[in-house]
């Protein structure tokens, strides 16, 4: 298993496309909590999809001012493609190139599978990482995690 | 390991012995493919554990992926308040297929409900506060997808097939 970044680290910076034509950097949302949320492939199966999990909780992460974004190593038209069938209502960030790379300065890339592991970060508002969580792969971790961070944040 | 935050209680849909040494709680969405297929799995479980085991249903509607899902949930508790949970819960999986107004009209007809009162309750969304506060109580306890099932209050992160759930409930009878 990957060693991740620990609570307490300033989460590292970084730029990819989110859309074909736009690129999101974590400096952009300063000043807001963030739930990053490392997941392995687009198109896993429907009904345990955790990123179709996320879309339907994303109320209540918004409660929290925080912004969710979703990480893989899928391209950018991939992404857009699941985005739109899942009808998912959040970024989806493409870790393409240099493959995984954010992954791996997050310690969230599984380099035997050549994709990133099911990991979670909760970053403050001030850009350090508050709380991480390491799944295995097959395991879709819920928010039970995600939700007592931000909480903590508040604290 | 994910544990269920909110405990059984009176608020709770509950079949069974209620004196059970077992209690199997699901959170199920009644469009999830996934959850039609576990429905004759529970009713298997149940059979096999008779008074040993107690099964619990609580809603977690996935409604941006399942446009029905909330409204069947709703359906399923103004049921409730008639007495007749059970009874919409079971039509609801049997006819999963057809969710929509026109089949929980039906449905209302056939469990001697009145299906104005229920298209009443659906349109204020008088229920809607009630499956809002399962699906929040299962977001806390590490509900992953639908359904999720606990075993006396720990996650089941098992596969979803007979043999493999009667042995984690038989673990948990023994313990």
């Amino acid at each position: 298993m990957s060693q991740l970044l620990s609570p307490g680290t300033p989460a590292p910076d970084f730029s990819l496309r989110v859309t074909p034509d736009q690129k999101l950097s974590l400096q952009d949302l300063r000043g807001k909590p963030v739930i990053l949320a490392f997941y392995p492939a687009d198109w896993s199966p429907v009904c345990g999809d955790q990123m179709a999990l996320y879309n339907e909780i994303l109320p209540e992460f918004q409660k929290h001012g925080a912004e969710l974004l979703g990480i893989s190593v899928d391209g950018v038209w991939c992404h857009t493609a699941f985005a739109k069938d899942r009808n998912l209502h959040f970024p989806l960030l493409a870790d393409f190139e240099p493959k995984g790379e954010v992954a791996r300065a997050y310690g969230a890339y599984f380099d035997q599978g050549g994709i990133t592991e099911r990991a979670l970060f909760v970053i403050d508002k001030d850009g350090i990482i508050r709380w991480s969580f390491l799944s295995p792969l097959a395991v879709n971790p819920g928010a039970d995690g995600i939700l007592e961070a931000l909480e903590a944040l508040n604290k | 390991m994910a544990t269920l935050k909110i405990p059984v209680s009176g608020q709770d849909h509950i079949q069974g012995n209620a004196m059970a040494a077992c209690t199997l709680v699901e959170y199920g969405d009644y469009e999830c493919p996934n959850c039609g297929a576990a429905y004759p799995l529970v009713k298997d479980i149940q059979k096999h554990f008779g008074k040993r085991l107690r099964f619990v249903f609580r809603n977690f509607p996935m409604s941006r992926m399942h446009p029905s899902a909330q409204a069947a949930a709703e359906a399923a508790e103004f049921a409730a308040t008639k007495g007749k949970f059970w009874e919409m819960h079971d039509l609801l999986y049997g006819n999963q297929d057809r969710l929509g107004v026109e089949l929980f009209t039906e449905l209302a007809k056939t469990l001697k409900l009145d299906p104005a009162a229920l298209q009443k309750a659906l349109d204020a969304k008088t229920f809607s506060e009630r499956v809002g506060t399962d699906f929040s109580g299962g977001v806390r306890s590490g509900v992953n997808g639908t359904p999720t099932f606990y075993v006396n209050s720990e996650r089941y992160d098992g596969s979803m097939d007979y043999d493999s759930m009667v042995a984690a409930i038989e673990t948990a009878l023994a313990s």
